[in-house]
């Protein structure tokens, strides 16, 4: 991207992902149903990006729509290709079980690969590297129902790491996940990062993990979905499960906490 | 016996039972031994005083209570590395029994033998229809294999293949077999289509719905008349196909539906489209919905094909049990019964072994 001469005239390089003005109307029995209400976001390369909001503010919806699993009613998304025009511009982990039962923990990881033709002698053996890099080479052949939940999700991750995107899209990835699980797999997640510095759009209900995980929290208001505050993170990296007991962390903690708080209940409220 | 006293929990005797409440000695095998005194005394006492012929199954009813309760006991006690033996003493215990019981109630003369011919008859009656060849409809039930070698010496592979024709178990095998795949190949087909795509789903659901409920036997005289040789194979295999082919339709089309929609998100996001979707996502996904239509078809298979044999056919296991009827033989009527039971039985278990060869992740 540097050698494009319009690169150097711009004082920021093009964001990867590129939000503008994006609304998405259900069409009911009722009436149209605004879900996201003219929502804009821009990600720039290797930027990680967490969005909390309250149940029903959208994020999901949102992620779909990147994803290109939904469309959007108006507005426009793109999501800026890299050099390698093969590779593929986003792949999602899901919440738990979207790891298919009928394929191995092997298959799995090797599937987007596969998709995309990847030979298999090939295939296996970035599946395997990526195996090895989360410690789950030894269940390389076990089934999903014979592995923890811990290491399903796990599984999800590496599958579409290895898929090696443009965009990595997580919708909520630890949220099924019991407490102390949940605490190993954002640490690993933070390791993993670090490495190899993906565009992330994250979407979780923790705003812990929001803070710990992300350059940036972005905040969306419900009913309808749209944005209502963006909050850099400036702890440095690399950040370990232990930044979150640090004075800086509790500092943010509070000052986005207040914002949300005011937004769940409101949710709350127009819910009821 | 023992065994059981060695392992005896302590917290079981504590469990008073009424029964076992008033006896001196306490714990399981005490209250075994007094259920087995009153079975004993029970039916005894009515033998005795003439009650137990004109009540025989009023005392067969108190008898199973009896037993029901003794082994419960023997449950309670059994330690968890034979709790399988005890299991399989039961599924297995209790239906040859019942067979006994069947036994000494017809020899009895309680029962009249003509309509229910005892256990014994019938295993005779089976061994009989097994070695026997019938002259005059020309047939045997499994087609003497004990004949292939002379045979083949004498006619080469035709000899073989005369008795293969004779056998009315591979005639039922075979309509049983081809219709299957006929028809299940294709409504499991009809049935992912209608699964993915809701116009086809909306334009046939209501006309396979009402078919589906149709009576296969019904149509059996229109498939008749749809073929040169009305009493051919063809219309018996094509009546098997059909009603093989709604189910598994209706069927599929439900497991299909029933997919979670994040497995298909998953498979589109890495790049599943069209073919490769459906072989890596649908299909796997709506496999085990598929098996249990597939485990229904057979049932309705084997009914299908035993009434059209009653019906119209010079062969199998049908027409077998329906030719004795004729002839007034109950003992080799039963004995059809029981070849279509293990017929039954054996093919749910290559259904089983087939399930677990294509579905290598649901042990």
């Amino acid at each position: 991207m540097a050698d494009h001469g319009v690169g150097i005239s711009r004082p920021k390089p093009a964001p990867k992902i590129e939000t503008r003005n994006v609304c998405k109307i259900y069409d009911t029995v009722s009436g149209p149903t605004t879900v996201v209400d003219d929502f804009s976001l821009d990600v720039a390369d290797g930027e990680f990006v967490c969005i909390v909001g309250p149940s029903g503010c959208g994020k999901s919806t949102y992620l779909r729509m990147l994803a290109g699993l939904d469309t959007h009613s108006s507005g426009s998304i793109y999501i800026r290709p890299g050099d390698d025009p093969t590779k593929p511009l986003n792949s999602v982990v899901f919440q738990e079980y979207a790891v298919f039962p009928w394929k191995t923990v092997i298959e799995n990881v090797a599937f987007g690969l596969q998709m995309r033709g990847v030979g298999k002698a090939e295939r296996l053996q970035v599946a395997d590297h990526w195996l090895e890099r989360v410690g789950l080479r030894k269940f390389a052949h076990y089934y999903p129902s014979e592995i923890s939940g811990g290491m399903k999700q796990r599984v999800s991750i590496i599958r579409a790491l290895a898929n090696d995107p443009e965009v990595l899209l997580m919708d909520e990835p630890l949220g099924a996940l019991d407490a102390q699980t949940r605490i190993v797999l954002q640490a690993e997640l933070l390791r993993i990062w670090q490495e190899t510095r993906k565009t992330v759009v994250f979407i979780t209900h923790s705003l812990d993990e929001a803070i710990l995980l992300g350059d940036r929290v972005v905040l969306m208001a419900a009913h309808p979905g749209r944005l209502l505050a963006s909050f850099p993170i400036d702890i440095a990296r690399p950040r370990t499960v232990e930044t979150m007991n640090t004075p800086q962390f509790a500092e943010l903690r509070g000052a986005i906490w207040s914002q949300l708080s005011r937004e769940v209940t409101r949710a709350m409220e127009m819910q009821a | 016996m023992s065994e059981i006293i060695d392992h005896a929990p302590g917290a079981a005797t504590e469990k008073p039972t009424p029964k076992a409440a008033p006896a001196k000695i306490s714990g399981p095998p005490a209250t075994i031994l007094l259920l087995a005194a009153t079975f004993l005394a029970g039916n005894g006492l009515l033998y005795f005083i003439g009650l137990w012929r004109p009540f025989w199954w009023l005392a067969l009813l108190g008898d199973f209570v009896l037993i029901v309760m003794a082994a419960e006991q023997v449950g309670r006690s059994v330690p968890p590395a034979r709790r399988k033996l005890y299991e399989r003493t039961l599924a297995f215990g209790f239906p040859l029994l019942a067979l006994v019981a069947w036994q000494l109630i017809v020899d009895a003369g309680i029962l009249n033998p003509l309509w229910f011919p005892q256990p014994t008859r019938i295993a005779k009656a089976l061994w009989e229809v097994t070695v026997n060849y019938d002259r005059f409809s020309e047939t045997s039930l499994i087609g003497r294999p004990w004949l292939i070698p002379a045979r083949f010496q004498a006619e080469g592979w035709a000899g073989v293949w005369s008795l293969f024709a004779e056998s009315h178990v591979w005639a039922t095998l075979g309509r049983v077999a081809v219709g299957f795949v006929i028809g299940a190949i294709p409504g499991i087909l009809l049935g992912v289509v209608m699964g993915i795509n809701r116009t086809v789903r909306l334009m046939l659901d209501t006309t396979l719905s009402a078919i589906y409920v149709l009576p296969k036997i019904a149509i059996f005289p229109i498939v008749m008349l749809m073929f040169a040789d009305p009493f051919g194979e063809g219309p018996k295999i094509a009546v098997v196909a059909l009603s093989v082919f709604f189910l598994m339709a209706i069927n599929t089309m439900a497991g299909v539906r029933d997919i979670d929609p994040v497995f298909l998100m998953a498979g589109r996001n890495y790049g599943a489209r069209g073919v490769s979707l459906l072989r890596h996502v649908i299909i796997p996904a709506a496999m085990p919905v598929i098996f249990a239509g597939l485990r229904l078809a057979l049932g309705t298979a084997l009914i299908v094909i035993i009434s059209v044999e009653f019906l119209r056919a010079k062969q199998g296991v049908g027409f077998m049990t329906f030719y004795y009827w004729e002839v007034l033989n109950p003992e080799k009527m039963y004995a059809g019964l029981v070849v279509v039971m293990m017929l039954g039985v054996l093919l749910t278990y290559g259904l089983q072994a087939l399930q677990r060869r294509l579905m290598p992740w649901e042990r």
